[in-house]
C-alpha cells in the first residue's frame, strides 16, 4: 500500500527545495514529489499535512544507546523509541558500551539487536583504539565490513598524537571518518564543570575552555597532515568554533557538530549543584553560546547532535563531583533547535541540513534526502505546536534531562521510517 | 529580627543582618564557657549528629563542645574514606541517620555541594562544616567574631587573605563574609592558586604578599596543602615560604594594630613563621575559642526554637 502525504511544506536541503509538495511513498521508498493535487489519492493511505513541514528523517549522529552492557540506562529498543518520538529516523551509536564496540562481533550484535528491536536506523560507530584505551588500533577493515560507519573513542580521547595520526591515516584507507571527542585529559584533570565565575563560586573544579581548544587545534593539524576525514564532536567553546572556521577556510577536511545544550544553556545551569547539568564538555558561558549560534549560522558547525547520554539515578542522584557526565537529548533536540529558527538564527532548511542532510553526508549513509528512490524516512513537524518538557513522558529509560518543565515550540508529529509511521504525536 | 533558617549551607545565603544576629548571639553565649560549670540546659533533649567525611580536629571538637555546653546530646560519625567501598551512598547514609530522629545534622564532606544535596532531602536541619572547595561558614563567622572583638567593627577594614585561594573553602566563605560586612578584601598568592574569576566576588587580587599586607588591618594566612606541590602549583616549599610565607618583617607594612589569623592547622615555617604565629599580633587561639561560641550560637538559633518563647 502506498502512502501520500498531502499539502505540507516540503523542506529538503539536499535538493535545495522549500516548497508545497505532495509526497508519494511506496515499498519503503520515496516515489515522487509533486506540486499539490497532481498525485491522485485513490487507493492510497493519506496523511494530511496542511500547515505542517514535511522533511527528511532527522539523523542524530551522536547518541549513546548503552546496549550491550548498561541496559538499565537504555536499550537499543528504548533509545530508538526515544529517537522516533523526537523525530529521528536514524542514530549513530557511540562505541562506549560494555564491552566497547571495538570488534566486528559487537558491531554485528548491535545491528542484530537493532533489526529485532529498533524504531530507528542504528549506525554503529566503532572504537578508534582497542577498548578505547588509546594503546592499539582497532581492526577498521573488519569493523567496516560488519557495518560500522565511523570511528570514535568518544569520552576517552586518544591522547597520543602519533597514534591519532596513524588512526586517521589508517581510517582514510577505508574512507571512515574519525569523530574526535576533543579534550586534553591532562588539562581537564579532575574538573567537573566549566572553569569560570560559576565554578569558582560553587567551589567546583573547572574544565577550562582550553582543554577542548588545544585538542581541536591538534586534530585540525593532524587532519591537515593526513588528509583524513575528521569530525569534531560536541563543540562547546567560542575558541573551538574559531579554530574550525579557520581550518575550513584553509581547505582542511574537517566537519563539526554541536549539541542543543551548548546553545540553550550556560554554566549557570549548574547552580544548586544540579547534576543533570553535568555534562562533558561542560556547559559554557553566554559568550560561547553566542559563538556556537554564529558557527551554526555561518556553516562552521555542520551538524546538531544530541549526545544523548542516559544515566540512571544511581549515577546522577549523588553529590556533584561523584555524579556521571551526560544528559539525554533525543526527545528535546528538535524542540530546542527549532528555537534557532523561530529566533531567526537559522532558516528551516539550514536546520534540517544540520539535523539530517549533513549528518548523512558526514557518515556516508543513506537518508538526509527526499529524492525519489531514497528510503522513505521522513519527519513531519508542526512548527507552531507548543509543548512542555515532561521527562516522565519520555520513551528513554533515563530521566537525566536539564530541560524538565521548559516550554518549547515545534514538535515532530509524525516520524516515518521506511514508509511506516513509527511515531505519531 | 528572627532567624528562620532550616539549614546553614554557606555565607553566600546569609544577609548582613543574619550574620550580625549570629555574632551577637555568640557574644552573649561566650560567657558560659568561662564558668566553672560550663553548661546550660538550653538544648536538653536535642540530638546533634556530626557526620564527617574528612578528617577534622578543631571543627568537629568545637561543634561537639558547643553542643555539650548547651546540653544537647551529640553523636559523632566519622566516615572513613573507604566506606564508599561498602556501597552506601551519601543519600542513604543521611536517610538512615534521619530515621533516628536527630534535630540537626552537621556535615563535612570532600564534595562541594554535599550539604546542599542533603538539605534538599532531609527534614532536619543541615549545617555545613566544610564542603570541598566551596564554603566553611562557621569558620568565617568565628573569624568575623574575632575581628569584631579586636577592632570593634567589621566595616571599613582592610583584610588580606594569603595563600591557596583556589582550593580554600575558608577563603571563599571569608571573602563573602567580609565583603558583606563592608570590608575590603585583598587576596594574594601565586597565580596558580588565584583563579582570575575571583575578581567577580568583589576582591582585589595581587601576586605579592607585600602588596597585600600593606596597610592591612587583618592578615589571614591559609594553610598550604602540601600535596599541591606534586600538582605543580608551586615548585618547592623553600620558594613558597620565601615568597608567600608571612614573617615578622612583613608586619611593618601593615597597620600598627594589625591582627594575624590562621584557620589551622598551621604548617609552622611554611606559610607563617613561628615568631608571627606565636607573637603578640596573633589571634589564632582566640579564633579557636570563638569557634565554640559561634557554633553554640548556630546550634541555638537552629534548634533552640522551643526555648525562645
Amino acid at each position: 500500500m502506498s502512502l501520500l502525504i498531502t499539502g505540507g511544506l516540503v523542506v529538503d536541503p539536499s535538493q535545495n527545495l522549500t516548497a508545497a509538495r505532495d509526497v508519494l511513498i511506496a515499498e519503503g521508498k520515496i516515489i515522487a514529489l509533486e506540486p499539490p493535487g497532481r498525485l491522485l489519492p485513490e487507493g492510497r493511505q493519506i496523511i494530511a499535512a496542511q500547515g505542517l513541514v514535511v522533511t527528511c528523517g532527522l539523523i542524530d549522529m551522536h547518541v549513546h544507546l548503552r546496549e550491550p552492557g548498561e541496559e538499565y540506562k537504555e536499550t537499543i529498543a528504548s533509545g530508538t523509541r526515544a529517537a522516533a518520538q523526537g523525530g529521528f529516523t536514524a542514530v549513530a551509536a557511540m562505541p562506549n558500551t560494555k564491552p566497547v564496540n571495538d570488534n566486528a562481533t559487537t558491531t554485528r550484535f548491535i545491528l542484530e539487536r537493532a533489526k529485532l528491536t529498533a524504531s530507528a536506523r542504528v549506525y554503529p560507530v566503532a572504537a578508534v583504539t582497542v577498548g578505547s584505551q588509546g594503546q592499539a588500533l582497532a581492526e577498521y577493515a573488519d569493523l567496516k565490513g560488519a557495518g560500522a560507519v565511523a570511528l570514535s573513542d568518544d569520552g576517552r580521547p586518544v591522547m597520543n598524537a602519533l597514534l591519532m595520526r596513524r588512526a586517521l591515516e589508517y581510517a582514510r584507507t577505508f574512507d571512515l571518518p574519525i569523530i574526535s571527542h576533543a579534550e586534553d585529559l591532562h588539562l581537564r584533570a579532575d574538573g567537573v564543570m566549566h572553569e569560570g565565575v560559576v565554578s569558582v563560586c560553587l567551589g567546583l573544579k573547572g574544565i577550562p575552555a582550553a582543554a577542548e581548544e588545544v585538542m581541536v587545534s591538534r586534530e585540525v593539524a593532524l587532519a591537515q597532515l593526513t588528509g583524513a576525514r575528521l569530525h569534531i564532536a560536541h563543540v562547546s567553546t567560542a575558541g573551538s568554533v574559531e579554530i574550525i572556521r579557520r581550518a575550513k577556510a584553509a581547505g582542511i577536511p574537517v566537519t563539526a557538530e554541536t549539541a542543543p545544550h551548548y546553545f540553550s544553556l550556560t554554566d549557570e545551569a549548574v547552580e544548586g549543584y544540579n547534576t543533570n547539568a553535568k555534562v562533558n564538555p561542560p556547559l559554557r558561558t553566554a559568550t560561547d553560546v553566542a559563538a556556537i549560534k554564529a558557527g551554526l549560522a555561518d556553516g562552521t558547525l555542520d551538524a546538531i547532535a544530541s549526545d544523548h547520554a542516559p544515566h540512571s539515578s544511581l549515577e546522577k542522584d549523588l553529590e556533584f563531583a561523584a555524579a556521571a557526565f551526560g544528559l539525554i537529548g533525543l526527545e528535546t533536540s528538535l524542540g530546542l533547535s527549532l528555537k534557532l529558527v523561530h529566533d531567526g538564527h537559522l532558516t528551516l532548511s539550514q536546520l534540517i541540513a544540520k539535523m539530517s542532510t549533513n549528518p548523512a553526508r558526514i557518515l556516508g549513509v543513506e537518508g538526509g534526502t527526499l529524492t525519489p528512490g531514497a528510503p522513505a524516512d521522513l519527519t513531519i513537524i508542526d512548527l507552531q505546536r507548543e509543548w512542555q518538557v515532561e521527562v516522565n513522558s519520555f520513551a528513554s529509560k533515563s530521566r537525566n534531562c536539564p530541560f524538565q518543565g521548559w516550554r518549547l515550540k515545534g514538535q515532530a508529529v509524525y516520524t516515518i521510517l521506511g514508509g511506516k509511521v513509527v511515531w505519531q504525536a | 529580627m528572627a532567624y528562620q533558617r532550616k539549614d546553614l549551607l554557606g555565607i553566600e545565603d546569609l544577609s548582613a543582618e543574619e550574620i550580625q544576629l549570629i555574632l551577637d548571639t555568640a557574644d552573649s553565649l561566650k560567657e558560659i564557657s568561662t564558668r566553672s560549670i560550663k553548661k546550660v540546659p538550653t538544648l536538653r533533649g536535642k540530638t546533634v549528629v556530626t557526620l564527617f567525611y574528612e578528617p577534622s580536629t578543631r571543627t568537629r571538637m568545637s561543634f561537639e563542645i558547643a553542643a555539650k555546653r548547651l546540653s544537647a546530646d551529640t553523636v559523632n560519625l566519622t566516615v572513613a574514606a573507604s566506606s564508599a567501598v561498602k556501597g552506601e551512598t551519601l543519600a542513604d547514609t543521611a536517610h538512615n541517620l534521619e530515621a533516628m530522629q536527630p534535630d540537626l545534622l552537621i556535615i563535612r564532606h570532600q564534595a562541594s555541594g554535599a550539604p546542599h544535596f542533603l538539605a534538599r532531602r532531609l527534614r532536619c536541619g543541615v549545617v555545613n562544616a566544610g564542603d570541598g572547595l566551596h564554603e566553611h561558614p562557621t569558620q568565617a563567622l568565628l573569624d568575623l567574631l574575632t575581628v569584631r572583638e579586636a577592632k570593634g567593627r567589621l566595616s571599613g577594614l582592610k583584610v588580606a587573605i594569603i595563600g591557596d585561594i583556589a582550593h580554600s573553602r575558608v577563603a571563599r566563605s571569608n571573602i563573602r563574609a567580609f565583603t558583606k560586612m563592608g570590608s575590603e578584601v585583598t587576596v594574594a598568592g601565586p597565580a596558580t592558586m588565584l583563579p582570575p574569576y575571583l575578581a567577580t566576588m568583589g576582591v582585589k587580587m595581587v601576586y605579592s604578599l607585600e602588596e597585600a599586607v600593606r596597610g592591612a588591618d587583618v592578615i589571614m594566612m591559609l594553610r598550604l596543602q602540601l600535596e599541591r606541590m606534586g600538582q605543580w602549583f608551586f615548585p618547592t616549599l623553600r620558594e613558597y615560604s620565601a615568597t608567600f610565607g608571612l614573617a615578622l618583617r612583613h608586619l611593618a607594612l601593615a597597620k600598627e594594630d594589625v591582627i594575624i589569623m590562621h584557620p589551622g592547622p598551621i604548617n609552622r615555617g611554611v606559610e607563617i613563621s613561628p615568631e608571627v604565629a606565636d607573637g603578640p599580633y596573633s589571634v589564632i587561639l582566640e579564633q579557636v575559642t570563638n569557634g565554640v561560641a559561634v557554633r553554640m550560637a548556630v546550634l541555638l538559633l537552629h534548634i533552640g526554637g522551643g526555648e525562645k518563647s
